[in-house]
């Protein structure tokens, strides 16, 4: 199978990514040769198989629950784009 | 003997015999970087350095000092350095002052050592030639025509071409070994979990791990220990027992069983190449090691499982990149979504969307099963390659990229560059321990042996690289100066 450009913008669109005519093009092309090779996964019997979604199999650790983290906003907010009244600022969603 | 010739060991020693100071250290690789046109550092922290070289001066005269105090080091510009510029070689995080230290920017600086600068890599650690920098590509010492590698292609064109006397780096496929491996110096990626991944900016959590790029494996052991341990701040670190790296390296290897995987000795290797791999092999046997082939039947599958498993964590990861709280906001931006998808258009390169478009697509609705669930099943299978494999080897060796450094430029679609890294993904998958070690030059370009081990060996690969290392004088070449 392989994907159309309409396809292509809606995974964009899906990413948040826009993209010019020509980036279109190159990427509909480079994206279907990635999922090219990635067809070759195809070839191995998997039935069974575990998936792997972390080297150590680890379980997620848990600690107390006691707040750790110190109110550092006025240094985070200092680089960001824009803010205003201690909240970041965007363009309006809702007049 | 000039001093950016000298290891850490060397310098260390130098030091304490007051042959010379930190601070003369210091300013000897700030000229050197002065005049270098490698393109290794998006930042060079003079100002700084000459303070911490100064203070380190101080410790030395006072004997509180440790082996790492006043060593100048190049810090990839993956990790977060309080106050300092911190871009992951992307235009998004160009205006990026990290508002904070990642562990290892932290370790490096409790060890007293010296930050140089910031160095180049591909834009978010997502490139194998160092080609997808926003800052431009970094050129290979040996041959400026030619790659360093990538990612960490600064930090290897750094140490390789004198510029500092050793540097961090991170490895999600390949990352540290195969730019160690084109600029013929020393990579450690250790086990996952070994290194803390906090405040080193993200691009497939499941894989990144951060180690040392060096002269030698002893400097790699004396980095290593300063790096590696348990850190609460990152839920994936390992609480592991951190052994001391530089108790084994003077063991004995004679017995060790080498296994040499025959798939990482087929079609697409150059023969040159090949051959000094195997020079490098025939040496071991002479020192008493015993080899034997072996087998990991689903390596090849190692391509289409990597690029599937890594771009979905990254489409997930540079999701926090949308141009509201911190990094690049596009230009009069029309309402919220104009915001984040111009800033994420305008902010990253090529390479990155693409990757972030195959993990979006992998990961969407109706192809989670067939990419994704897929690709780890297959990463389970990887794994259990080399979990067979140990029970018969002690370390895997083999060559860390199929070539030697290519031509600048020369590689222009994706999936060859990705072809490319065919030897050196398997041990991310699988979260194992590897490096490369300098092991021989073809056309007087170095190439590198790749060194896997089991879980938590890094103390006997950096045994096994240092007996190796002092039977050889590969690791001890330097690019020829004009």
């Amino acid at each position: 199978m392989s994907l159309s450009e309409q396809e292509v913008t809606q995974i964009a669109y899906l990413a948040r990514l826009s993209l010019s005519e020509t980036e279109l093009k190159d990427n509909t092309k480079d994206l279907n040769a990635i999922l090219g090779l990635a067809e070759q996964l195809g070839a191995i019997e998997t039935d069974g198989i575990k998936p792997m979604a972390h080297p150590l199999h680890m379980t997620q650790r848990l600690r107390a629950d006691v707040v750790t983290e110190e109110d550092h906003s006025e240094l985070f907010q200092s680089i960001a784009p824009k803010i205003g009244n201690k909240h970041y600022l965007v363009p309006t969603v809702i007049e | 003997m000039s001093i950016y010739t000298k290891t850490i060991a060397q310098l260390a020693q130098g030091l304490k015999d007051k042959e010379f100071s930190s601070v003369e250290i210091t300013q000897h690789y700030l000229e050197r970087i002065k005049k270098s046109d490698l393109n290794a550092f998006i930042t060079v922290t003079d100002q700084l350095a000459m303070k911490q070289a100064q203070t380190a001066d101080g410790k030395i005269a006072a004997g509180t000092s440790n082996i790492l105090t006043g060593i100048p080091y190049a810090h990839k510009d993956i990790f977060c350095t309080k106050g300092v510029k911190t871009s992951a070689g992307s235009k998004m995080l160009d205006n990026f002052i990290s508002p904070y230290d990642a562990t290892v920017s932290h370790q490096l600086n409790q060890a007293d050592t010296v930050m140089l600068g910031k160095v180049n890599m591909d834009e978010f650690a997502m490139g194998s030639s160092n080609e997808s920098s926003f800052y431009g590509a970094v050129k290979n010492p040996w041959d400026t025509n030619k790659i360093p590698g990538g990612s960490s292609g600064g930090s290897a064109a750094a140490v390789a071409g004198g510029l500092s006397c050793f540097a961090t780096g991170t490895d999600t496929g390949g990352s540290i070994r195969q730019p160690a491996s084109l600029c013929g110096i020393t990579g450690l990626k250790p086990t996952y979990g070994r290194v803390s991944r906090y405040g080193m900016i993200a691009y497939a959590s499941s894989l990144d791990q951060a180690g040392p790029m060096t002269k030698t494996a002893q400097d790699a052991a004396i980095v290593l220990n300063a790096m590696a341990g348990f850190d609460e701040k990152d839920s994936t670190s390992a609480e592991q027992y951190v052994p001391d790296y530089m108790a084994n390296l003077n063991d004995s290897i004679k017995g060790l069983t080498i296994g040499l995987p025959k798939e990482f000795f087929s079609e697409g290797l150059d023969d040159d190449v090949a051959s000094q791999v195997m020079n490098a092999i025939k040496e071991f046997e002479t020192m008493g090691a015993v080899v034997k082939e072996i087998s990991l039947p689903n390596s090849a599958y190692a391509i289409p499982t990597y690029y599937i498993v890594a771009p979905c964590e990254c489409s997930s990861n540079l999701s926090r990149l949308d141009g509201v709280r911190y990094g690049y906001r596009c230009e009069n931006p029309k309402d919220l979504e104009d915001l984040y998808s111009r800033s994420r258009s305008e902010g990253f390169g090529s390479e990155v969307k693409r990757r972030i478009m195959i993990g979006a697509y992998a990961l969407s609705a109706g192809y989670y099963n067939a990419y994704y669930l897929k690709a780890q099943k297959t990463r389970h299978l990887i794994s259990e390659d080399f979990k067979k494999a140990f029970h018969d080897v002690d370390v895997i060796m083999g060559p860390v990229s199929p070539t030697t450094a290519f031509d600048l430029g020369s590689v222009k679609d994706s999936v060859s560059m990705y072809l490319a890294d065919i030897y050196t993904l398997s041990a991310n998958l699988a979260g194992l321990p590897a490096m490369s070690i300098p092991a021989g030059f073809s056309n007087k370009l170095p190439v590198g042996l790749q060194l896997i081990g089991n879980y938590w060996s890094e103390s006997k690969l950096l045994n096994i690289a240092h007996q190796f290392q002092l039977q050889t004088d590969w690791h001890q070449q330097m690019p020829q100066e004009d």
